[in-house]
């Protein structure tokens, strides 16, 4: 039993402490990356895929 | 003779299916001789007899093909494959009717209980699994491998990967649910919603899932265009998470091998988790982010315009990506479950009307520039309101996971009406818009066999969804205002069964709504028959008018 708490509590420090930022942190860094002025031109040329296959 | 088949020889996969195939069919065959319960021999011979076919299929297919092996290329062109595509859509039409014509008996038999006809295999508890599965597993499964086999191909500009791969996929899938259906009505269930075939389902259910994404994978892999496009990253986020899900919920243990019974490694309230924390990303990652590739694909493609914002594409699939997968604990409100995670089930539900939101406004404003389409093309019509249902199953759901709300809402109609807002709504909608995209383009035709029968099926299918969601609406809300009044004396005013009685003319509206969506996909089944049989009808009449020269 007192096994099974040790890790749940390592397993839970790591969920609260460790992977809330990094999660955070990868969506931001998503988002910056699709709203980056620069990856407009590209973007643009994307929504286009389905019309221009054959 | 002799000369041109000795240059030709069985492949690895031709060779190795066959093996295994012959294995498998001498085993299962052991295994239905030694079963300990009637469903499993029953499912273990027919897993004989489909590996017999199998290698039969597998060595005919060697001795009528052409020693050298499919082109992956004709005139500098993509050789699409587009045989399981075709096999996949037709079943996902047969399977559709018959979830939809079992879903219209269940309906009828809350109404009128006698047509549960005593028997077992009719019961309402077997059955409405097998409602549930044809629908979602056997119809929409079916959609989204059929499409997400197109659009991989397309989007890629190259050839599905594999020779048998991809043919192993959709027939091993479709023998799933085979398995699946004939062993609810013969009382084979593990008993969680939405996952109830047994372990030797479940398995099968895996080797042909990890086929099918090792498919998708290498297409992708070996893509011509560099950038992946919207419509697979949703469909590759579907593939993998049901995945995931898959073998999340269902570690079991056989009682013995050559029975159908298991039980569940997962305990207590654990088990109430992962069953929900399955069960509701089967919502979120099935019948959400699966479909949503197809709207990504066949609504700019119908309308003939770009995807409206791209940049909100990405934002809007990585949001439900990150959200979607804590949403779970909101079915266990009020539960053993511990408050904090209701608590966060419920406040992930409610951060999904952005997400939500955010999409249906990008399939919607794809119409930019061509709304007036809509008058005209009633497939672009269905297409488009599959989506504005999608908003409003979207925005329903997140108001429902508020603790609050669900202390009324939950285990009431309330919670069948808004499934169905999103089942025949969003998913049947957009469904049957890409089929009437896709049977054409599969077949070859220049268009659907009649565009007017399409008119049919969306208006009588619209009438139906707004009967069955409205009459659900009413009796959920008076089924959990009645099961809460009390007396001025603390004692609760009505008994179950006066609200079960009250319930019964909305179960005769849902009956009806239930019909009308019927005979609406009869009507597609006929229109998509015909449309692969001949062709589109107006040309041909034109063709028949013309005189002779």
């Amino acid at each position: 039993m007192k096994a099974i708490l040790t890790v749940h509590n390592i397993a839970s420090d790591f969920v609260t402490s460790f992977w809330t930022p990094v999660f955070v942190g990868i969506f931001i860094a998503i988002v910056t990356y699709a709203l980056w002025p620069r990856n407009q031109a590209a973007f643009d040329e994307a929504a286009k895929m389905p019309l221009r296959e054959e | 003779m002799s000369e041109s088949s000795t240059s030709k020889s069985m492949t690895h996969g031709e060779a190795g299916l066959t093996l295994v195939f012959s294995i498998s069919a001498l085993l299962c065959l052991f295994a239905a001789a030694k079963a300990l319960d009637m469903a499993f021999a029953f499912h273990a011979a027919l897993a004989s007899a489909a590996s017999l076919w199998a290698v039969f299929a597998i060595v005919n297919r060697y001795f009528d093909r052409p020693a050298s092996l499919t082109p992956q290329e004709i005139n500098g062109r993509p050789n699409y494959n587009l045989g399981p595509i075709k096999f996949s859509a037709a079943m996902s039409v047969i399977w559709g009717i018959a979830g939809f014509a079992v879903g219209l008996l269940i309906a009828a038999q809350l109404a009128w209980p006698a047509l549960n006809f005593d028997l077992p295999w009719t019961s309402f508890g077997r059955l409405r699994p097998l409602h549930t599965s044809a629908v979602i597993f056997a119809f929409g499964g079916n959609v989204l491998i059929a499409t997400s086999f197109y659009v991989v191909q397309k989007t890629c500009r190259t050839r599905l990967a594999g020779d048998l791969a991809p043919w192993f996929v959709v027939i091993g899938y479709n023998f799933f649910i085979l398995i699946a259906g004939t062993g609810y009505l013969l009382g084979v269930t593990q008993s969680k919603e939405y996952a109830e075939p047994e372990w030797y389902a479940d398995l099968w259910l895996t080797i042909v899932w990890v086929v099918y994404l090792l498919v998708f994978l290498v297409t992708i892999i070996k893509r011509k265009e560099p950038h992946i496009f919207v419509a697979n990253w949703f469909y590759l986020a579907f593939i993998v998470t049901i995945a995931v899900l898959h073998l999340g919920n269902n570690p079991a243990l056989p009682v013995s091998v050559f029975g159908s019974k298991s039980y569940i490694a997962w305990g207590g309230v654990q088990d109430a988790m992962f069953q929900w924390w399955y069960g509701h990303n089967a919502v979120g990652f099935f019948l959400t982010a699966g479909f949503l590739a197809i709207m990504y694909y066949f609504i700019p493609k119908r309308a003939e315009r770009p995807v409206y914002s791209y940049r909100l594409s990405i934002i809007h699939f990585w949001a439900i990506i990150f959200l979607y997968i804590w949403a779970g604990p909101h079915h266990l409100h009020y539960t053993a479950l511990p408050d904090w995670a209701q608590t966060l089930g419920m406040t992930f539900s409610i951060m999904l009307w952005m997400p939500s939101w955010g999409g249906m406004i990008n399939g919607l404003m794809t119409l930019s520039g061509a709304w007036d389409k809509l008058r005209t093309d009633p497939v672009l019509r269905m297409l488009v309101v599959s989506v504005a249902f999608y908003g409003m199953a979207t925005f329903e759901g997140p108001l429902m996971s508020i603790k609050v709300v669900n202390s009324l809402s939950h285990y009431t109609d309330w919670t069948i009406g808004h499934v169905h807002a999103g089942a025949l709504g969003w998913v049947g909608f957009v469904s049957f818009g890409a089929l009437y995209c896709l049977v054409p383009w599969l077949w070859d035709r220049k268009g659907l066999y009649s565009l007017k029968l399409v008119n049919w099926h969306f208006w009588i299918a619209t009438i139906g969804i707004v009967l069955y969601i409205s009459a659900m609406w009413v009796s959920g809300i008076l089924q959990g205002l009645m099961w809460r009044a009390y007396t001025s004396l603390g004692f609760l005013e009505y008994s179950f069964i006066e609200t079960v009685e009250a319930m019964h003319p909305f179960y005769i509206i849902r009956a009806a709504g239930g019909a009308l969506f019927l005979i609406g996909s009869l009507i597609m089944a006929y229109n998509l028959w015909m449309t692969a049989r001949v062709g589109e009808a107006e040309v041909q009449l034109r063709l028949a008018l013309q005189p002779a020269e």
